[in-house]
């Protein structure tokens, strides 16, 4: 059985794209469209990986990561943000929430591979 | 890897947000100040740009991307929101609408347009005149990697994590294993000084260090790019180590000085002269990790100079291949006395002797895989005769038949691939034959008057998996079963599942050819195929589909001198079981039996598995305990149970033939000696499920006529 993906973002299409890509490439992909939505999901069921957007209506993605990182089960999961800004300061944020990686949008469907693989193995 | 993409998902979704941009935009002018519009707003444009980018909109992301950047800032508080602000959003509101139709096939957008609104916004920000060329949209921009070298260098890299790495969801290990696919030869080891005693140790905290040595053609930039996500919780210290290090000249050392001008012997020289390292160690300067990773870098070091020099000698040895048995031989014996040293030191609980134990086990299992290296060869030459009997048969039987091979570099025991000839030899044929048309018949069906026959070998595992492919016509599974009803090999009333048809070609004296010709049809050729795979431990799988072709694949072990096996205990007998076709253990307890009413089939997980009891099968007597074990084996793609008393484990088994007086008990297909001395039969699967079958056969047919 796949590993299962937990991809976060209010963007259906960029969900749809992240899906595909990761239904793809073996996979099994659970979506969330905000924060608030990944959070009840993922306590009802845990996954092995969480990829997500940082700006979202409702729960951002940084409080997400913040919230994940304080339960057992999320604890040492390979966390990913998607972000646009290739400032530092939004990654370090992302990193001293418990962010694993980084990914910057746009990228392409190779890409978001590699870096999963980098963090899942 | 390609993912079509539907970019309708976009353009929808990228209209919806702009009409709620539209919406909130004049909530906006209504109360300039309020942070949660500002931030919608925001959200709004950094979404039509992330995944307008990601579909391919690049004109649509550069566009908004100027929006976005002045958004920011209002976001930010470092400028505020004003009518101007407003409108000359609503125009590029407007301006993406237009670009979006205009990529749906509508009118193109007004370029001039878009630049004037750029421009606008610009003017906006502050010190805008300044900064004016500063707000070009932003780039993933990575430094190009180095042009790399022709020739490999040695880094040593030192990776320091900080002890709160694992919180952030990293796995070292990853790291490490991505380092290893970087370089030719990788050396890594841990240091684990800070390691606290076990009651301090908090596992949630990474203590470890690491030291590398990479050979590779990669630039150092590669090697720091690995390490992205993790900069600032690791020290990271890359030094390129070649150049003085592998360049630097000898220089004779004090004591082989002083032993040449005869003022000490070498004795008393060697005497004083303990490795460097113990004696640093000893002096408590440096713990002996430290010394293992200094070593390590020598080694690294040595090993590139020692190739330079190795390409400019000769770089291979010809001895005869007996040489090579007898050394496989010797490793054998090693591997079972090493298994008795094993035994005894658990046995006498010596701690001593166990690490001795323990030493010798690491050094015979490498011994054991170098010297299986040795007798690996290419299957490439075999490949290469093929092509002649290809084309002589296509010849000779007026077909058109192109033969392509792949992994020619794959590497077999050479005493597989002897024996691998014969049996490749009439799967071909029989390809070529039987399964290619002629070209007239070909090309009524819309094909390629060119047959292709496809030949390759990959490993997979501690196996090797040769395919032989064609585009023919492929086998016909109810043809095969009329035949083999015609000539009674099967009961007429038999439901065979196609793949249980394909294996009836191999049944003794079957042929499907309409006439004989000289190159097959007599019936002879495929249950050789199957004998010449059996002896081999290997086994054979038919996939085909009629009209379209067939393909058969031989899985072959590696090697045929020493295989991991599942020793097993029936009674006071041991058995091993080839752990390559070993599935999964269950058990076996007095009720299923029962519920089974007398039958030797047992549910596992809602499949119906038949069992052999191995008791049973070889008289052996005593009482089976209560809960017994089944070894449930993949046998010719068929689940197949065996029943023993009890499961011991893994072994690693040197197989020894029985000898001409057991050449006819072919349930075994050889034995081992075990540690403590004791002797071991390997029982081959595939023949005691042939034999347990026939036997039932003869019993139950006089029932059935």
């Amino acid at each position: 059985m796949g590993k299962k993906i937990m991809t976060v973002d209010d963007s259906s299409s960029v969900r749809q794209m992240v899906g595909l890509t990761l239904k793809g490439a073996g996979y099994d992909v659970v979506e969330a469209v905000d924060g608030q939505d990944a959070l009840t999901k993922l306590k009802a069921s845990p996954v092995d990986m969480v990829v997500t957007d940082l700006n979202m209506p409702n729960m951002d993605g940084i409080t997400l990561i913040k919230e994940l990182r304080a339960l057992p089960n999320f604890k040492f999961i390979p966390i990913v943000m998607l972000t646009t800004e290739s400032q530092a300061g939004r990654k370090q944020e992302g990193k001293a929430a418990g962010a694993t990686g980084w990914i910057v949008k746009p990228f392409k469907p190779p890409q978001l591979l590699e870096v999963i693989k980098k963090v899942l193995g | 890897m390609s993912v079509e993409i539907d970019t309708s998902a976009f353009t929808e979704e990228a209209y919806e947000l702009l009409s709620e941009l539209e919406a909130s935009l004049l909530e906006l002018e209504e109360s300039p100040g309020d942070q949660e519009l500002i931030g919608r707003v925001f959200r709004a444009m950094h979404t039509i740009k992330g995944s307008g980018a990601m579909f391919g909109f690049d004109e649509v992301a550069e566009f908004t991307h100027e929006v976005e950047t002045v958004f920011d800032m209002a976001r930010n508080k470092t400028i505020s929101v004003t009518k101007p602000l407003i409108d000359l959003t609503l125009a590029a509101r407007d301006q993406i609408r237009a670009m979006l139709d205009a990529a749906a096939g509508g009118e193109p957008a007004n370029k001039d347009n878009a630049q004037r609104i750029i421009q606008g916004l610009r003017a906006l920000l502050p010190g805008a005149n300044a900064s004016a060329g500063a707000a070009a949209p932003a780039t993933n921009k990575k430094p190009p990697a180095q042009a790399s070298d022709h020739e490999p260098h040695v880094y040593r890299i030192r990776i320091k994590p900080s002890p709160e790495l694992f919180a952030n969801g990293t796995n070292p290990l990853l790291l490490l294993g991505e380092l290893r696919e970087l370089g030719e030869d990788c050396q890594i080891i841990a240091q684990y000084d800070k390691l606290p005693p076990l009651e301090n140790l908090d596992p949630e905290r990474c203590y470890t260090t690491w030291e590398v040595f990479l050979t590779t053609k990669q630039s150092e930039n590669a090697i720091r790019d690995i390490f992205i996500f993790v900069e600032d919780q690791c020290e990271l210290n890359i030094r390129l180590l070649d150049r003085e290090e592998v360049l630097g000249t000898d220089v004779q050392k004090l004591g082989n000085i002083l032993v040449q001008r005869g003022d000490i012997p070498e004795e008393a020289l060697e005497k004083v002269l303990k490795p460097i390292g113990d004696r640093l160690v000893e002096s408590g300067v440096v713990s002996p990790s430290q010394v293992k990773a200094a070593l390590a870098e020598q080694n690294a070091i040595k090993a590139k100079r020692d190739k330079k020099v190795q390409a400019e000698s000769a770089t291979s040895v010809r001895v005869p291949s007996e040489k090579l048995d007898n050394l496989v031989d010797l490793v054998g014996e090693l591997v079972t006395v090493q298994a008795r040293l094993n035994q005894t030191a658990s046995t006498r609980q010596d701690h001593d002797l166990q690490l001795i134990a323990e030493e010798v086990e690491r050094l015979t299992g490498e011994l054991r895989d170098n010297t299986m290296s040795i007798r690996m060869l290419a299957i490439g030459t075999t490949f290469n005769k093929f092509k002649r009997l290809v084309r002589d048969l296509s010849t000779e039987l007026g077909k058109k038949i192109e033969l392509t091979t792949e992994g020619a570099e794959t590497e077999l025991d050479k005493t597989v691939i002897d024996q691998l000839n014969d049996p490749l030899v009439h799967i071909i044929r029989n390809s070529i034959d039987h399964g290619i048309e002629t070209p007239e018949v070909r090309i009524s069906k819309g094909k390629n008057p060119e047959g292709l026959i496809h030949l390759s070998a990959i490993h997979s595992g501690a196996n090797v998996l040769i395919r032989v492919e064609d585009d023919g016509k492929g086998l016909d599974p109810d043809a095969l079963v009329r035949k083999a009803i015609e000539k009674g090999q099967i009961p007429p009333d038999a439901q065979l599942t196609d793949k249980e048809a394909f294996q009836l070609i191999f049944g003794a004296g079957f042929s499907m050819a309409e006439k004989i010709t000289n190159v097959s049809g007599r019936g002879v050729g495929m249950d050789v195929v199957r004998k010449s795979i059996d002896a081999l431990r290997g086994s054979i799988d038919i996939v085909s589909e009629l009209g379209k072709g067939t393909i058969i694949t031989l899985k072959l072990p590696l090697t045929l001198a020493i295989i991991e096996g599942l020793l097993v205990r029936v009674g006071d007998e041991l058995f091993v079981l080839p752990l390559a076709a070993v599935e999964e253990c269950v058990e076996l307890s007095r009720q299923d039996v029962v519920n089974a009413h007398g039958r030797h089939v047992i549910n596992v997980r809602d499949e119906i598995v038949p069992y052999i009891r191995i008791r049973d099968r070889f008289d052996i007597g005593g009482e089976p305990p209560d809960i017994e074990q089944i070894v449930i084996s993949d046998v010719e793609g068929k689940r197949t149970g065996f029943v023993v008393d009890s499961v011991i484990g893994q072994h690693q088994t040197v197989i020894k033939s029985l000898g001409k007086n057991f050449e006819h008990s072919e349930e075994f297909s050889g034995a081992t000696i075990l540690g403590d001395g004791t002797v071991a039969l390997i029982l081959d699967l595939s023949k005691m499920v042939r034999y347990v079958e026939a036997e039932e056969e003869d019993l139950t047919e006089p029932v059935a006529a």
